[in-house]
């Protein structure tokens, strides 16, 4: 053979070599959508049939037939919902009284408790953000160097002494028991926030180290000349804070208020502590996973504990369809969260 | 007439962004909520790592070391620590190796930002449900998953197996984050010159070769950064083992000690066996090890610096 047609040769295996390598690395990207998705739609699925037919409709089967939901029927999300009859969850679970949670109240206080703490934590972020950012004071730096520093305490670290500050045991000053008592309509039950929302959102509520970080970098890339000009006029720096710096940085706040909302949202450790013995006052998250400690562990009511499963993350997958891509976006900004 | 109008605003800028006149309205919420509960409980962790507080009672004598001396010798505390060190090297080798092939191929490939969400997605979705959607997809008898696998010969207990359970919740949370990791490092990809990768073609490199020699130097920053995250985090995992070894009538940590990772351990001296003293002097210890650990692995990789500078 000649070295020229080698060279063809050659060529040619290259070109089908990278396309071979492209289409790989597309059948790659194909297969991780694949493995993303899935198990959502497997668990809606297992939600949209009856415990029987999961447990029989399963011998003889292969992987294939069992794709596709046979019998779909929505009992068991009206079950979760609190809206079947006791016939209906006789059929569907075998007992009369089936261990269940209040998806209903659960969803309510998990918008409550994670409303409370983006707005809380985003505007109380953003105000130190422009301290930060824009003024100049003694220590500055160092007090922000101190925030800093608040990002390495591992959560269960500060688990017990925040405990004890919801107790109203605030170290040397102490608010237990009936030291509240002249406050017009406290009745003492000696707890003081625990088993309420209060308790559950506060630690979250003035600011995360992170929260400020990331405001703090955004505002630094802000031109200053607009507020110079807002200064010289004499405007106040709260001014300039809610006319100048607010609308060009709500795109960001927003961000933030998200990213803020759906981490409150998935919070478990905390509210487990200080709500996990009031089923009123669990958000979703805690309820989930108390019924799940609750469930028998021969033949659980898993198309009741898909349909809850689902419904607790749906809120979440719904900011997702929404804000999906102001998210990803977001990680290009900050690089880093 | 224009000296005056000049000098006057150099004359008030000292004051127009000055002092903490100006700053204290911003700063007191913020700082309202780190003292509170950030830095006193911070100090009052370690304060309560030095007695023998007791939850119930809530009272508790100074003990001085002891909780620490005890330590040495708590067999279940050496346990905690080998199960979290076996479950961090899993979960990051799977999940930064998983994260670095998907973002090299949406950088050839795609820069499509419906991909990008949906590779997000599962970082979003509470821990607590990822848990239950495995522990039934994995579950034994049942779960398509479990069947799947063992089409291809893999027969296992998953979370029910002593020696599965920590690589079982490692493949769960390599599910849950390595989209996200990929994002983190398909955000760096995008800082390295493509014409460096031209370049390398045009002088004939492979594919693996502009991997080792341009893609993974010059991502170095973003990788340091990316380990130290996944290090952290991992250390830190917890709802997934209470949720799935703690379920259906199972012992959180379980089976037996398979699962109980550093913090469950924590957890549960603290709320279980209500030994707060011992728990804070473990979470004064994970304290430490985890600033250790940041400090020499950026050190080691050299976060601040790019190749590119």
């Amino acid at each position: 053979m000649s070295s020229a047609l080698e060279g063809m040769a050659g060529g040619a295996t290259r070109s089908v070599k990278a396309r071979m390598g492209r289409g790989a690395a597309w059948a790659l990207l194909a297969l991780l959508v694949i493995v993303t998705i899935f198990p959502f739609y497997w668990t809606l699925r297992t939600g949209l049939v009856s415990n029987a037919s999961l447990f029989e409709g399963n011998q003889g089967k292969g992987v294939i037939e069992r794709v596709l939901p046979d019998d779909p029927t929505a009992v068991n999300f009206r079950r979760v919902l609190g809206q079947a009859t006791e016939a209906e969850i006789l059929e569907a679970t075998g007992r009369t009284n089936s261990a269940s949670f209040n998806y209903l109240t659960a969803l309510k206080n998990s918008v409550i408790i994670a409303g409370a703490i983006a707005v809380g934590q985003t505007v109380f972020s953003a105000l130190a953000a422009y301290a930060f950012s824009r003024l100049q004071f003694k220590g500055r730096d160092a007090l922000f160097f101190l925030y800093l520093t608040g990002m390495m305490i591992p959560p269960i670290f500060v688990l017990v002494p925040n405990l004890f500050l919801i107790l109203g045991d605030f170290w040397f000053f102490d608010f237990t028991g009936e030291s509240l008592n002249w406050i017009p309509g406290y009745e003492s039950d000696g707890l003081f926030l625990l088993g309420t929302l209060p308790g559950v959102i506060a630690p979250f509520f003035f600011m995360t180290p992170f929260a400020v970080f990331f405001l703090r970098q955004f505002f630094l890339g802000i031109n200053r000349s607009l507020e110079e000009a807002a200064l010289i006029d004499g405007a106040s720096h709260f001014r300039i804070f809610r006319s100048v710096i607010l609308p060009i940085a709500r795109p960001q706040m927003i961000t933030l208020g998200i990213l803020t909302y759906i981490t409150a949202w998935n919070e478990f450790l905390w509210p487990l502590v200080t709500v996990g013995r009031f089923p009123e006052k669990q958000p979703l998250t805690v309820a989930l996973g108390v019924f799940t400690t609750q469930q028998p562990g021969t033949q659980p009511d898993w198309s009741g504990l898909m349909s809850g499963t689902l419904l607790a993350a749906l809120p979440v997958i719904i900011i997702f369809m929404i804000f999906g891509k102001r998210l990803v976006d977001s990680i290009q900004f900050s690089g880093i969260k | 007439m224009a000296a005056p109008v000049a000098s006057a605003p150099r004359g008030k800028k000292l004051n127009l962004y000055g002092g903490w006149k100006a700053a204290w309205p911003f700063l007191l919420p913020s700082f309202i909520g780190f003292m509170l509960f950030f830095f006193i409980p911070t100090l009052r962790g370690i304060y309560l790592s030095f007695t023998d507080w007791n939850l119930l009672a809530n009272r508790g004598d100074f003990v001085g070391v002891e909780n620490y001396e005890r330590l040495v010798d708590d067999p279940l505390f050496w346990n905690a620590v080998r199960v979290s060190a076996w479950y961090v090297f899993l979960n990051i080798l799977s999940q930064t190796a998983f994260a670095i092939l998907i973002a090299v191929a949406m950088d050839r490939l795609t820069k499509s930002s419906i991909i990008r969400s949906i590779i997000m997605l599962p970082y979003l979705i509470p821990n607590v449900v990822v848990a239950l959607i495995f522990l039934w997809l994995l579950n034994s008898n049942l779960g398509i998953i479990a069947d799947l696998f063992s089409w291809f010969g893999i027969e296992s207990n998953y979370f029910a197996g002593p020696n599965a359970v920590i690589p079982t919740i490692a493949g769960v949370n390599t599910w849950r984050h390595m989209g996200y990791t990929a994002l983190l490092i398909f955000a760096g990809l995008q800082t390295i010159p493509k014409s460096l990768y031209e370049a390398g073609a045009l002088d004939g490199a492979s594919e693996w070769q502009m991997m080792k020699r341009i893609t993974i130097p010059l991502l170095r920053p973003v990788l340091a950064l990316v380990l130290v995250i996944t290090m952290i985090g991992s250390f830190q995992v917890f709802d997934t083992v209470q949720v799935a070894t703690g379920g259906f009538g199972g012992r959180p940590g379980g089976p037996g000690d398979a699962s109980r990772v550093i913090y469950v351990y924590i957890y549960e001296l603290a709320f279980v066996r209500n030994e707060a003293g011992r728990s804070s002097a473990i979470a004064v210890v994970l304290l430490l090890t985890l600033m250790v650990i940041t400090f020499f692995q950026l050190k080691l990789l050299r976060a601040n610096e790019s190749d590119l500078a």
